[in-house]
């Protein structure tokens, strides 16, 4: 379902890898929105397609790798069948990225303040000076100290939080509507993590930016997001607000999740445990893909697949809610 | 043994030598030169060594299609009437046999003096990489002829095999700079790995996690320098020759071939210089291209 | 069953030289640089019993569980095992024997197994250098046994690594580790790299285990909600230094030290209680420029004089806790 007001909509998309057996269905009919300046969690575990999504949606997807079908809309307009140079100036100024790995997303080789300044000067066509000025502004508004020193510094100069912190600042340098972030505290130290996450936070809420912030980290959704929504075998298994979410999990998955996380303030014997394992790509189960691990599965599970429906409050794709409301009518 | 086979053949490695018509042809030339040297006495129409079978009238014939030339020398003879195709098969037999045998002397040198550096650090390693860094700073030829130069001048008299060992150590003690560096850097990133903590945990002895897990491990890139070395080893054996000093003269390599033809060069007979240099250009071409394609076909899987 | 401690640590310190080489020293003037990856660290684990280590990069946690297990030789202090120095026994002819008693799990479940080994030799490494088994048939038997301990198929035993999924592959290295039926087990951040589900399943299989063989674990983490699950006790590290011990309850109704509570505040809260949170300030100093005294007081809140001067001892500060804070010993907090 869309709202005119959505910024980011994606519908239906699909995902496939073609390899020489055969071809994998990375991404199998995921479809979401976002609305301008809402922070949207995509969690899930490895293999389960978030970090695809959000390769999908900036256009980074890795060859052989490709959109089978389906569309994303960012205000309207479709972003997936554009041609590179096109999508490319879309990429810096309406859409901005920051990936896990602060090391590897900053040249070593330029100056921070050159990295920053070239995407100002490319996307919002300031001059030298004026661009320089506003590089510095963004360093200081994201928490560097001493900006005007430290803008001619290069990425290795800088500790893993201030790298990530320059990744940030370089992916608000374009005022973009939408940020699509892909784990982008799971590589920093616990305290330093809190600090991102905070500060992600604060800058998308001040410039207005929606965010899609793609983890493992259930934490983080739950400190950061509006609305989550939790991916499984490359579907769609639950979308919903973050409190829903996780304090009344609809899909039997985001329960299992929910219930194998240690938590802070109980002590249990045994952690929740979910026995098996995500299937491979090329062994996804007929029907609904979690059906083998369930332990509410029933006969139907075993041979349709259930779309997202309805279940007060928020959505999640599982029979159990069809049945409810039929026996409820 | 089967259960590998078919993975092999199940396996990225062989799919990407199908898809390859390069490979392919490489392949196939690379093999088709071996078995006519392995199997010159089968294979050649006739033996050059023997004196017996020469015909000083057949001497200087041109290869056949070329007019004056006979059906029963197919490239044509030499200035003694010995068959051009026949010696090249029998040429290449040295050459190859001179090739892999160096190659081999190198590897073993190189990857064990590579696996000491890179296992055991410290002064051992600084010592091995300044030896490797001195050998580099001279041309491989320079360092062939010298070891050469050394060993007739020790066994001026020397029989065959001898001579023919100086030329082998000569050429492997050229190249194995190039195996001792590349599985030094290999073995220095397995030897921080897990698994050889793991082992070392287990309280395995040194020797035994460098010879059961960290040499599979590291010999991957060292298969692609040693076909790509086999080209070079035979086109070294083939310099020294032609300079005079490889094999000796009774058992003519490619480069001996190559460096008598020549002196016929200005005299018209093409035919005895030529063929020898084409088959040598044939074998270092494919056993390079079939080494880029190894090269090549191996590099995705270590990513 | 004796009291002592299974492990003792006593000053544990090891200092890694990360000098320049000479040539470069002379050319550019530079003197010899060192990292105090541990610095005086002690402690000591019950039979039985869970000790976690917890910090974030740069503690030294992880040096300090190789130098348990004689990866590290340590440049000063002790580690005993069962009341004789562990050194001095594995440099020796016991050495081997003394290896069958502590094992060591690694954080990487892709790293550490030998990817062209099959899983059956993997398992069955342990067994052969210690010659625990004779013959062929009883290997295989007891690597059977030990696969199924872990929740995997004796028939598991016919791959290759890269068949299993990292969970799966972590099984196999508990199931390498308890080959020799040690006493001891050091556990270096062995769930870090799996996804929380199959965490879960990890970290049951490894406390069933503890329950059923009388296991002592040292647990290296960073993630404090495992920690609370696993750990009896509980030390948190920072800059090579111990900066608080305690008892798992005690550490996580009452921690005392400044770093302590930091870190308890930065963990994300899952379950929104609201808590009001202290904002984490600053990040984890150089190591090769650690600040003096206290290495904790350019961010602490509490810091004062005597803090930037000297650096403070672990006291005790309670039923088994030990605290190492000036402002915790002069009551300041």
């Amino acid at each position: 379902m869309s709202s005119p007001t959505s910024l980011l909509e994606v519908r239906h998309l699909r995902v496939e890898f073609p390899t020489r057996r055969g071809t994998l269905l990375a991404l199998d009919d995921v479809s979401f929105d976002i609305a301008p300046g809402e922070i949207l969690g995509v969690v899930g575990e490895s293999g389960a397609g978030k970090s695809l999504t959000g390769a999908a949606i900036i256009g980074l997807l890795d060859p052989p790798g490709r959109i089978a079908s389906g569309e994303i809309l960012l205000d309207g307009r479709r972003i997936d069948n554009l041609p590179y140079e096109q999508m490319r100036r879309i990429r810096g100024r309406q859409i901005g990225a920051i990936f896990q790995d602060p090391l590897t997303s900053l040249n070593p080789l330029y100056t921070v303040g050159r990295q920053l300044v070239e995407t100002i000067t490319t996307h919002l066509g300031l001059g030298a000076a004026q661009a320089r000025r506003r590089a510095i502004e963004l360093l200081e508004e994201t928490g560097i100290p001493a900006a005007g020193q430290r803008i001619d510094q290069y990425p290795h100069q800088f500790s893993g939080g201030m790298r990530q912190r320059v990744v940030i600042a370089l992916a608000l340098a374009a005022n973009p509507k939408l940020i699509v972030a892909d784990e982008p505290t799971t590589a920093l130290d616990v305290s330093i993590q809190a600090q991102i996450i905070s500060l992600l936070k604060r800058v998308c809420r001040e410039q207005g930016a929606a965010v899609m912030l793609v983890t493992h980290d259930m934490g983080v959704i739950a400190e950061t997001c509006d609305r989550v929504a939790v991916m499984y075998a490359g579907r769609l298994a639950e979308v919903g607000p973050v409190a829903e979410v996780i304090h009344r999990p609809a899909h039997p998955y985001t329960a299992g999740l929910m219930g194998s996380i240690p938590a802070m303030d109980e002590d249990r014997e045994r952690l929740l445990q979910i026995d098996g394992s995500m299937p491979r790509l090329n062994a996804v189960p007929p029907g609904c893909a979690y059906n083998p691990r369930c332990p509410k599965v029933f006969d139907r599970c075993r041979v349709e697949r259930p779309d997202l429906m309805e279940v007060e409050g928020t959505r999640a794709a599982c029979w159990l809610h069809s049945v409810q409301t039929e026996l409820v009518r | 043994m089967a259960g590998m086979f078919t993975r092999f053949f199940d396996g990225d490695v062989w799919h990407s030598f199908r898809s390859s018509p390069v490979a392919i042809a490489a392949a196939l030339i690379a093999v088709a030169c071996l078995f006519c040297a392995c199997f010159a006495e089968w294979v050649a129409p006739h033996n050059p060594f023997d004196l017996a079978s020469l015909e000083l009238m057949d001497a200087r014939l041109p290869p056949a299609w070329v007019e004056g030339g006979s059906g029963k020398y197919l490239l044509g003879t030499d200035d003694q009437g010995r068959d051009i195709l026949s010696a090249l098969m029998y040429g290449a037999r040295i050459s190859l046999l001179v090739g892999f045998a160096s190659v081999l002397l190198s590897m073993v040198l190189g990857v064990g003096l590579g696996l000491l550096a890179g296992f055991v650090g410290g002064r051992v390693d600084a010592f091995i990489m300044r030896v490797c860094d001195v050998m580099l700073s001279f041309p491989s030829i320079l360092i062939a002829l010298l070891i050469d130069g050394v060993g007739r001048a020790l066994y001026p008299n020397a029989h065959d095999v001898l001579a023919f060992l100086v030329l082998i150590l000569a050429i492997s003690l050229s190249g194995w700079v190039q195996y001792a560096r590349t599985v030094r850097g290999s073995t220095l990133v397995e030897r921080n790995r897990e698994y050889v903590q793991a082992a070392r945990v287990i309280g395995v002895r040194p020797l035994r996690i460098m010879r059961r897990h960290v040499l599979p491990n590291v010999l991957g890139p060292v298969l692609v320098l040693a076909t790509l070395q086999v080209a070079a080893a035979i086109i070294t054996e083939a310099t020294l020759s032609f300079l005079g000093v490889g094999v000796p003269p009774t058992s003519p390599s490619l480069g001996t071939l190559i460096r008598v033809g020549n002196d016929f060069l200005f005299s018209g007979e093409w035919w005895i210089t030529i063929w020898p240099s084409a088959m040598l250009v044939l074998i270092a071409l494919s056993v390079n291209l079939l080494g880029d394609w190894l090269r090549d076909a191996l590099n995705p899987r270590l990513r | 069953m004796s009291n002592t401690p299974l492990v003792e640590v006593r000053d544990l310190s090891k200092t890694f030289d990360v000098s320049l080489p000479w040539l470069n020293r002379v050319l550019e003037r530079k003197g010899r640089l060192f990292v105090h990856a541990v610095d005086g660290v002690s402690f000591a684990i019950e039979r039985g019993t869970t000790l976690a280590l917890v910090g974030e990069s740069g503690c030294g946690k992880s040096t300090v569980a190789r130098l348990l297990v004689g990866l590290y030789e340590p440049t000063r202090g002790s580690v005993s095992f069962d009341g004789t120095d562990a050194a001095l026994t594995l440099a020796s002819r016991d050495g081997l024997a003394l290896r069958r008693r502590m094992q060591m799990i690694f954080q990487d479940p892709y790293a550490s197994l030998n990817p062209r080994w099959k899983v059956q030799e993997i398992v069955a490494e342990p067994l052969r250098e210690h010659g625990l088994v004779s013959g062929a048939g009883e290997l295989r038997e007891r690597v059977g046994e030990l696969l199924r301990s872990v929740g995997l198929a004796a028939s598991d035993g016919e791959k290759f690594p890269h068949q299993f999924s990292g969970g799966q592959r972590q099984r196999i290295s508990i199931a390498r580790a308890l080959a020799t039926q040690p006493e001891f087990l050091v556990c270096d951040e062995p769930t870090s790299a799996l996804d929380v589900s199959v965490q879960a399943q990890v970290l049951n299989l490894m406390k069933d285990l503890q329950r059923q063989r009388g296991l002592s674990y040292l647990f290296i983490s960073h993630n404090l909600a495992v920690v609370r699950h696993v750990a009896d006790r509980v030390g948190v590290m920072y800059l090579g230094r111990l900066v608080e011990l305690a008892p798992k309850a005690e550490l996580f109704a009452r921690p005392r030290h400044p770093y302590t509570r930091m870190l308890l505040d930065a963990i994300p809260d899952i379950h929104m209680s609201g808590r009001s949170r202290t904002p984490v300030q600053g990040e984890v100093p150089n190591p090769l420029q650690p600040p003096s005294g206290c290495s904790f007081h350019p961010r602490c809140p509490h810091a004062n004089e005597r803090c930037k001067a000297e650096r403070p001892l672990l006291r005790m500060d309670g039923p088994g806790v030990q605290v190492a804070c000036h402002a915790v010993e002069e009551g300041r907090i």
